[in-house]
């Protein structure tokens, strides 16, 4: 009994010994996921906030609308490894890639980094199969989040961008739900890291993708990347933003490969036939969504368009995106408001 | 004693390189993630945090399992999913588990399946804010002895699909109840290799509807109070387009006479109240050996889709149509909506059997559609000659005569190799 009470303490002496070194392969790679976050050794703290050792910080063009949530996104290549580019999907990374995206609320959200905190945080791991998605939620205290396969309800109040106080049911989706917006054909696959969405300057002060190729996480960078702009830049034309935020907020499930594709709506950067992209389009399964409209998008008037119906919308079998919001996105929704007032209305055949 | 200090120890060590086994239990309102008190998987017992506790055994089910639900009924917070293959969710029967998503805060619908060779047998969904249950790229499911409705009168505010299996191969919805939904009960939609049988469907906007869809058959089934009976319908603008080969034989369809009340815009909406069967832009559709009865528009009608597509692979004629040996009971003494409005041309009812007379689409050629009336001389039909679109009363050029007409031989029996 003695021999084995030393064992057990020399064994878990040296599992805390190798947490201090860094990203924990045989953590990341595991079939079963550890129940801390810290147990994978990507921070190099307990709260999270000082990534370990090859952990980069990188942030997005244009991020998906999660309750006004702050994200601090960050990503593990495994040593000696890159991420081969592509031009118009996701990177492809190798297996042991971590994408690491916490969730964090200040009390003010005009002022996101006073006295923030952290909410969540979730995982997605290219283990040998295939990508896995793990969500992990933070104690009160900060000091630890735990694995959470069931993704949790949060009361949360706060005071949004545009000043209004805000008290909402904040929903930390199950591990079904991630793959949901994760679904891409019969796997599961990141969201963000595509060229045009990380093509611009990055947490470090350099163009992000010329220093994710210098720190040697990226391979076949182009000369010219594409480009996206800022949603949120209204020195660039009306229809790139709002197709640049439908591209961010809905193509993940609207494209052929996702979760609606049964919908025939395409939401994606590159998508360029109208009917697609809801243009005197029917709604297919759209029931009491349809908000009495006929058209997905009907040209010059967004009151009668299903897409800003939905988008303006909080309730369950209404709101889209189906998940991930409990808020709307007002911003938003007046962007792609007026991209469809000003189209031309003479396609629509009225 | 020494095993106590053991776990202290260990627990002390853990807590100091920050991956303590034991939480503080931090209350997270009302789930405790990660937490749950199922023992073995595949046995769920009734108690707090149910919901919890059976979406996190929905996600960590191994494959093959079976997660068997108590009786009783159980308060949803959110849609529940699945995407493990093999797994069986089996209640104490219907009405004997009751999953009620009436305070649903989240997701599209009550259950969401995204994985293969599923069963989902013996419980109730009620009042789910979206679809009641939906399984896409779900191969060989099946939806056994199960209900799903929404509770009081048929309401625009109430989910759109009852069961709503979408973009799958090898279909099976058996022994179904569904009422009350804004759309279609059962609806099965891009799919291939169906069977929908011994179900009811009733207080729908559409009782039973197969879209988009190949090699289907809806037999034995009890159909009434909807607005719309059986629909087959193929739609343009989708990844899966093309319906056909649908056998419709057996079912008893009467008294579809209640109000549509799908909201506007959506296809359904424009199905007229007191429609046994619609055929809609398909090929090689057989309805035989159907009872109808008290249908106010029409027992059948067969009609081109009517609105402007710019889909080139769509076709929006029905073609390949066999209507036989059904039995006809006081249909068409009411007709509602657009086929209503051809009613006084035909002295203010209409026939058994009516068919649009659409056989091209704008300037293009006639189609021949093979329509196949195998019915005795007694049984009524009309064809209201319209010719093409748009649909345009003082186009109609109503005539009783049945067309000419070829038999296209049999459909192949639809066998599903997972439920046999």
């Amino acid at each position: 009994m003695r021999s084995a009470l030393t064992t057990l303490l020399a064994l878990l002496l040296a599992a805390c010994g190798e947490k201090a070194a860094g990203p924990d392969m045989a953590a990341i790679l595991a079939e079963k996921p550890p129940a801390t976050l810290a147990a994978y050794g990507l921070f190099s703290d307990l709260a999270a906030r000082e990534p370990a050792k090859g952990v980069v910080a990188y942030d997005l063009v244009n991020p998906l609308f999660s309750d006004h949530a702050a994200k601090h996104r960050l990503v593990f290549v495994p040593d000696g490894e890159t991420a081969r580019y592509e031009d118009d999907e996701v990177f492809d990374f190798p297996v042991g890639t971590v994408l690491i995206k916490t969730f964090a609320f200040a009390p003010d959200m005009r002022q996101p980094s006073v006295d923030e905190r952290y909410r969540e945080t979730r995982l997605l791991i290219h283990k040998p199969d295939g990508w896995a998605a793990f969500p992990y939620v933070w104690n009160a205290e900060e000091t630890e989040a735990r694995y959470s396969p069931a993704g949790a309800w949060l009361d949360l109040t706060f005071t949004d961008p545009q000043g209004n106080a805000i008290q909402t049911e904040y929903r930390v989706p199950n591990q079904n739900q991630c793959k949901t917006c994760h679904q891409l054909g019969d796997a599961i696959a990141p969201i963000g890291p595509k060229a045009r969405n990380l093509n611009h300057e990055g947490p470090y002060g350099h163009a992000q993708l010329a220093d994710w190729s210098a720190r040697g996480i990226l391979s076949g960078l182009p000369d010219a990347p594409p480009t996206v702009p800022d949603s949120s830049d209204e020195t660039a034309s009306l229809e790139d933003r709002a197709r640049a935020y439908l591209d961010v907020n809905c193509a993940h499930c609207h494209r052929l490969e996702g979760s609606a594709s049964n919908s025939g709506l395409f939401l994606g950067w590159s998508v360029d036939e109208p009917t697609k992209l809801g243009i005197g389009k029917h709604p297919t399964a759209a029931g009491r969504g349809s908000g009495n409209a006929v058209f997905v998008i009907e040209p010059g008037r967004p009151d009668r368009s299903i897409l800003t119906y939905r988008m303006d919308s909080t309730e369950a079998g209404i709101a889209m995106p189906e998940l991930g919001r409990s808020l709307i996105d007002a911003d938003g929704v007046a962007l792609v408001r007026a991209w469809i007032a000003g189209m031309e209305t003479a396609a629509s055949g009225d | 004693m020494r095993i106590m200090i053991t776990t202290v120890a260990s627990a002390a060590l853990l807590a100091a390189c920050g991956g303590p086994e034991e939480s503080s239990s931090e209350a997270l309102e009302d789930t405790a993630p990660g937490e749950t008190s199922v023992t073995t998987p595949g046995t769920l017992e009734a108690g707090e945090d149910f919901p919890a506790r059976l979406q996190t055994a929905l996600i960590e089910a191994e494959e093959g399992a079976t997660i068997a639900l108590p009786a009783g009924t159980f308060r949803m917070s959110d849609g529940l999913s699945l995407d493990v293959d093999g797994v069986t969710i089996r209640g104490a029967g219907q009405g004997e588990t009751i999953l009620d998503f009436s305070g649903q805060r989240g997701s599209g619908e009550g259950l969401l399946v995204t994985s293969d060779d599923v069963t989902l047998e013996g419980f109730t969904i009620q009042e789910t804010k979206g679809d009641g249950i939906k399984s896409k790229d779900a191969d060989r499911i099946i939806y056994r002895d199960l209900t799903v409705e929404w509770l009081g009168e048929p309401d625009e505010e109430n989910g759109a699909y009852g069961v709503y299996p979408v973009e799958s191969t090898d279909v099976l919805v058996e022994r179904v109840t569904v009422r009350g939904a804004s759309d279609a009960g059962i609806y099965v939609g891009q799919s291939d290799n169906i069977i929908v049988r011994d179900s009811k469907a009733h207080y729908n906007v559409a009782g039973i509807e197969i879209e988009n869809s190949t090699n289907a058959e809806v037999y034995d089934n009890d159909v009434t109070d909807n607005a719309g009976g059986i629909l087959i319908f193929d739609l343009p603008d989708l990844p899966v387009m093309g319906g056909n080969s649908t056998r419709i034989y057996d079912n008893d369809i009467y008294e579809n006479n209640t109000r549509n009340f799908a909201p506007p815009g959506n296809i359904v909406a424009g199905v007229p109240s007191g429609t046994g069967v619609i055929i809609m832009a398909n090929d090689k559709v057989v309805v035989e050996k159907n009872t109808f009865r008290n249908n106010q528009t029409a027992q059948v009608a067969i009609i081109a889709y009517s609105e402007p597509f710019t889909d080139e692979d769509y076709n929006p004629l029905p073609r390949n149509i066999v209507i036989a040996d059904n039995s006809y009971e006081n249909g068409g003494y009411n007709p509602q909506g657009e086929l209503g409005a051809f009613a006084p041309l035909l002295g203010g009812n209409l026939p058994p059997i009516v068919w649009d007379g659409v056989t091209r689409w704008g300037e293009e050629e006639d189609t021949d559609v093979n329509l196949v009336i195998d019915e005795g001389e007694d049984i009524g039909f009309v064809n209201l000659g319209l010719g093409s679109y748009p649909i345009n009363v003082s186009n109609a050029a109503p005539s009783d005569q049945r067309p000419d007409s070829e038999p296209f031989g049999e459909l192949q029996p639809v066998k599903l190799a997972h439920a046999e």
